[in-house]
């Protein structure tokens, strides 16, 4: 080849520098109003997830019976106090903790699971029919009543919580990776690396996997909602968090028997519930518009 | 067998003995099979070492799949594939992994047979990693290697595949395909998605490449231009079947198959004194799930007999490292 050629080639070739997918997809998100939104709402519960013990007023499991039931911006106590006389601002605090650990413990074994039972699934025509079976046995249960079967089964706690909510995300998850994985295993690029002799599971992690990963991210937003209100939901029928522990579906379980006389026990958790809800959910939606012209980059 | 091919002094590189490649069609309820699309039939042939051999036909006709027949990316309904005298059609992956350093493939559509979402250099790192126990520097500077072989530049070693052009996307896709010092690549269609001044260029580097490391390549294409200018010998297939092989110089000279003669006259000529006529084909190719009795050719062969609608033409030697399958082969028409 001679030097003449070689430089036409590249001079003519237009090689324009585009940014990276993930930045894009950043920018195109942050014009997104609402999801900008949701996006300051989950920054501010992590970092109050994360500085609980600074930002806290009080002790959210200490009593102190004397101010009980305090209402709203009282002295030391702006969000007032519970029954016991607990600080309803450090309890939300603490809250924000949980519900945040339990969704991302929830989401991430839903995930670990659903992509692997997709990943197979789509990958290996053999096993596709087995494992899409399971799912659509799984799917057969309504959600909370699975998760309330699961903690029968394996006691009330918030570990549990977290595996009943994760087993109930798997069929969703394996049903959207299973769809990506088949239109991409029909992609070239999949057959040149087979023809280099790349083994299947360096295809399914290096190769499919990373191209199916759009709608992984939309999922686990959204997911990351409903986990954090199902959380609330089983500790709020009292299959979840166990008292004094700080999580919001119990505090309005407990508050609900004081409405009359203290709404704000009850107002607030589910004002901290929704907002939280809210936020994942718009964010989610944001990440699908955000992604979607490039979910198809080809 | 007797060859006299113009490399009939070199060796046998890879030999096939009545490769047939047919898939299934399911249908019904009970999705049971309901007869074959019959890809590639009965097809038989050697590659010398570094020669070109390449292969046309229309779409349709099986081109592709042999070339993924041959490494072993379709499973053979029948037949054998020697490399280098041994059997390589029912070997596990592990197994093959040997003859995978052997054979690599170059695909038609640069762009769609590169990760989106994986830089070049890791790219063709991996290749590295998959067959290779080099360090980390090792492989990059073999990249790197690699990079300027093929008249990239360091610079792209960190640019995703929407970064780069046509051309030079196919030139990664050469870069992968020589990485590990293969002795026979497939060239399917390597350069039909590119414009005509790349086109030239890739071909030039092949051909450099195939001087540099003695490659054979099996050069699948639909162009009879490109291939008339690459190739040593042809082959050409028409429905699944060979239909004529012979040097490129013999057979663009004196095509003894009439389909071959039909598609020679198609290429077109920049030239106003010689007024020859087109032969034209008429009707379309015939369904390959339901194909003709006898020659799979008479249902469009202007000089077809009845003889032609029962008896299946033998592939035989006609002339001298001619072949052609066909009852009345060397009649003009």
């Amino acid at each position: 080849m001679t030097n003449a050629v070689l430089t036409t080639d590249l001079k003519t070739s237009v090689v324009k520098k585009k940014e990276k997918v993930y930045v894009t997809t950043l920018k195109r998100l942050l014009k997104n109003k609402l999801a900008v939104a949701g996006m300051v709402i989950i920054i501010l519960q992590i970092g109050m997830a994360i500085f609980a013990p600074v930002i806290s007023t009080h002790d959210p499991i200490h009593q102190n019976l004397v101010k009980s039931e305090l209402p709203m911006f009282s002295e030391n106590h702006w969000l007032g106090t519970d029954n016991y006389g607990r600080d309803v601002w450090s309890r939300i605090v603490y809250g924000a903790r949980i519900s945040l650990l339990v969704g991302i413990t929830a989401v991430s074994l839903g995930l670990l699971g659903g992509v692997t039972l997709g990943l197979l699934g789509g990958y290996y025509k053999k096993l596709d029919g087995i494992i899409m079976r399971i799912v659509d046995l799984l799917f057969s249960f309504p959600g909370i009543l699975l998760a309330m079967l699961i903690i029968a089964i394996l006691g009330t706690n918030l570990v549990n919580v977290a595996i009943a909510i994760s087993i109930w995300s798997i069929p969703t998850c394996a049903r959207i990776v299973r769809g990506s994985v088949l239109s991409i295993k029909q992609k070239e690029y999949i057959m040149a690396m087979k023809s280099l002799g790349a083994s299947d599971f360096r295809i399914m992690i290096r190769h499919i996997l990373p191209n199916a990963m759009a709608p992984i991210i939309v999922f686990a937003t959204m997911r990351m909602a409903t986990a954090i209100l199902s959380t609330a939901s089983l500790s709020y029928l009292g299959l979840g968090a166990q008292p004094p522990t700080p999580e919001w579906g119990a505090m309005i379980a407990v508050g609900q028997n004081y409405m009359w006389t203290s709404p704000h026990l009850t107002i607030i958790p589910g004002i901290a519930i929704m907002l939280t809800v809210f936020a994942f959910n718009v964010v989610g939606d944001g990440l699908r518009d955000a992604l979607d012209p490039n979910m198809d980059i080809n | 067998m007797v060859t006299l091919s113009p490399k009939s002094d070199q060796k046998i590189l890879l030999e096939l003995k009545g490769v047939k490649k047919y898939f299934p069609i399911k249908g019904g309820i009970l999705k049971r099979d309901q007869g074959h699309v019959k890809a590639v039939e009965d097809v038989s042939l050697q590659l010398y070492e570094g020669e070109s051999l390449g292969v046309v036909g229309e779409s349709g006709c099986g081109k592709s799949t042999l070339g993924r027949a041959i490494l072993g990316l379709e499973e053979l309904t029948e037949g054998k594939i020697h490399f280098r005298n041994e059997e390589i059609q029912d070997l596990k992956r592990k197994e093959k992994l040997k003859f995978v350093k052997e054979m690599q493939m170059i695909f038609q559509d640069p762009y769609a047979s590169l990760n989106p979402r994986q830089r070049i250099g890791h790219a063709l790192e991996e290749v590295f990693t998959m067959h290779t126990n080099m360090s980390a520097k090792e492989k990059r500077a073999s990249v790197l290697d690699l990079l300027h072989e093929v008249g990239l530049k360091e610079e792209h070693f960190d640019r995703y595949p929407h970064e780069f052009s046509g051309g030079q996307r196919q030139r990664i896709g050469i870069a992968r395909a020589i990485a590990l010092n293969p002795s026979f690549v497939i060239c399917d269609e390597a350069v039909s998605a590119l414009d005509v001044s790349v086109q030239a260029q890739v071909l030039k580097l092949l051909k450099t490449l195939q001087e540099k490391y003695q490659l054979s390549y099996l050069f699948i294409s639909h162009d009879l231009g490109v291939v008339r200018y690459f190739c040593d010998r042809v082959l050409v297939m028409y429905l699944g079947n060979t239909v004529e092989l012979g040097t490129v110089k013999e057979l663009f000279a004196n095509p003894l198959h009439p389909y071959t003669q039909a598609l020679l006259s198609a290429i077109p000529r920049p030239s106003v004194h010689t007024n020859k006529k087109r032969i034209r084909l008429e009707g379309d190719l015939p369904n390959p799930a339901n194909p003709p009795t006898g020659c799979p050719f008479h249902t469009r062969c202007p000089i077809a007999q009845e003889v032609c609608m029962v008896d299946k033409p033998a592939w035989q030697e006609i002339e001298p490292a001619h072949f052609a399958a066909c009852h009345f082969a060397g009649t003009k028409i």
